[in-house]
């Protein structure tokens, strides 16, 4: 909760900041999120490298693994999808493209306005960016808010489904309780890291 | 798309190699004082689109909708993956 409240603080700050004009012209540099964003993913990387237990993980990787990121995939793509119903003024490209985060919402807007800026330009690009943040950060929120009710009703492998990326950090905790079985720690890890290396593809796909 | 890869699998590289230097394990903390900043300036950049700000519970309702709908898509699937695991393992039995 601390986790969660500390990103919506530094959200809601900068939010303010940019409202009352008082940010110095370095902050709305158009490269300085892609080089944050490039520190950070970095930074996932060294996580990732240096976990004692990797070779252990990689080693329990098998078929049915491999199949429960792609069904998180293809189940969040085609409900997504009929949001476009709803909501026609939007391409349907970009509706994918906004529920490919899978509750990645850093990631996902920063790469949704990267792309979208050079073909539709800063500000149309600026508002599909944030319908991406907005709608990602409510995943998270709702998946970690539901996942005990979540798993209670459709299982351990459903809840990290709906969790989406949160499945290997935010929600790990909340799955592991509410279905008591150790064994679904690797599956959400993998899920999670699959998912984190499919939201630069899929998007990218949407978005060109 | 390949620099985020390529990036990712440095940090994957320079990660496995430093693995045994005490305190990199820290980096969890870093990435998440990093994503505060990220989260920052991308504020920075929505607070300063009067526009946008001005058409927020507009995007809001949006978003929300788009959120459900994802989450609704991938608990059909995981119960669908469930099921079929389950009846597997019996069948294995």
């Amino acid at each position: 909760m601390k986790h969660n409240l500390s990103l919506l603080l530094a959200l809601v700050g900068g939010i303010g900041i940019g409202i009352s004009g008082i940010s110095p012209a370095w902050l709305h540099n158009t490269s300085l999120p892609m080089i944050v964003l490039s520190a950070l993913i970095i930074q996932v990387g060294i996580g990732v490298g240096a976990m004692h237990d990797l070779g252990t993980m990689l080693r329990s990787i098998n078929l049915k693994m491999f199949l429960l990121p792609a069904c998180t995939i293809v189940g969040t793509l085609l409900f997504t999808a009929l949001a476009f119903l709803i909501f026609s003024n939007h391409h349907l490209s970009d509706i994918m493209a906004i529920g490919s985060g899978f509750g990645y919402y850093s990631l996902s807007s920063v790469l949704i306005a990267q792309m979208k800026t050079i073909t539709v330009g800063a500000t149309e690009a600026t508002q599909l960016a944030t319908i991406a943040l907005l709608a990602n950060i409510a995943r998270e929120l709702l998946s970690l808010f539901g996942c005990r009710y979540i798993a209670h009703k459709g299982g351990g492998l459903a809840a990290i489904s709906t969790a989406g990326i949160s499945s290997m950090d935010v929600c790990l905790p909340s799955i592991l309780n509410a279905t008591g079985d150790k064994r679904v720690i690797p599956v959400a890890v993998f899920h999670g890291l699959m998912l984190e290396m499919s939201i630069p593809m899929l998007i990218a796909l949407f978005c060109a | 798309m390949f620099k985020i890869l390529f990036l990712l699998l440095l940090g994957v590289g320079i990660g496995y190699v430093l693995r045994n230097i005490r305190g990199i394990h820290r980096v969890d903390q870093t990435a998440h004082y990093t994503i505060l900043l990220l989260l920052f300036v991308f504020g920075v950049t929505i607070g300063s689109n009067h526009d946008l700000i001005k058409n927020i519970a507009y995007f809001g309702w949006q978003a929300l909708v788009i959120a459900v709908l994802g989450m609704l898509g991938s608990f059909g699937a995981g119960c669908l993956f469930n099921h079929y695991i389950t009846k597997k393992e019996e069948e294995q039995r």
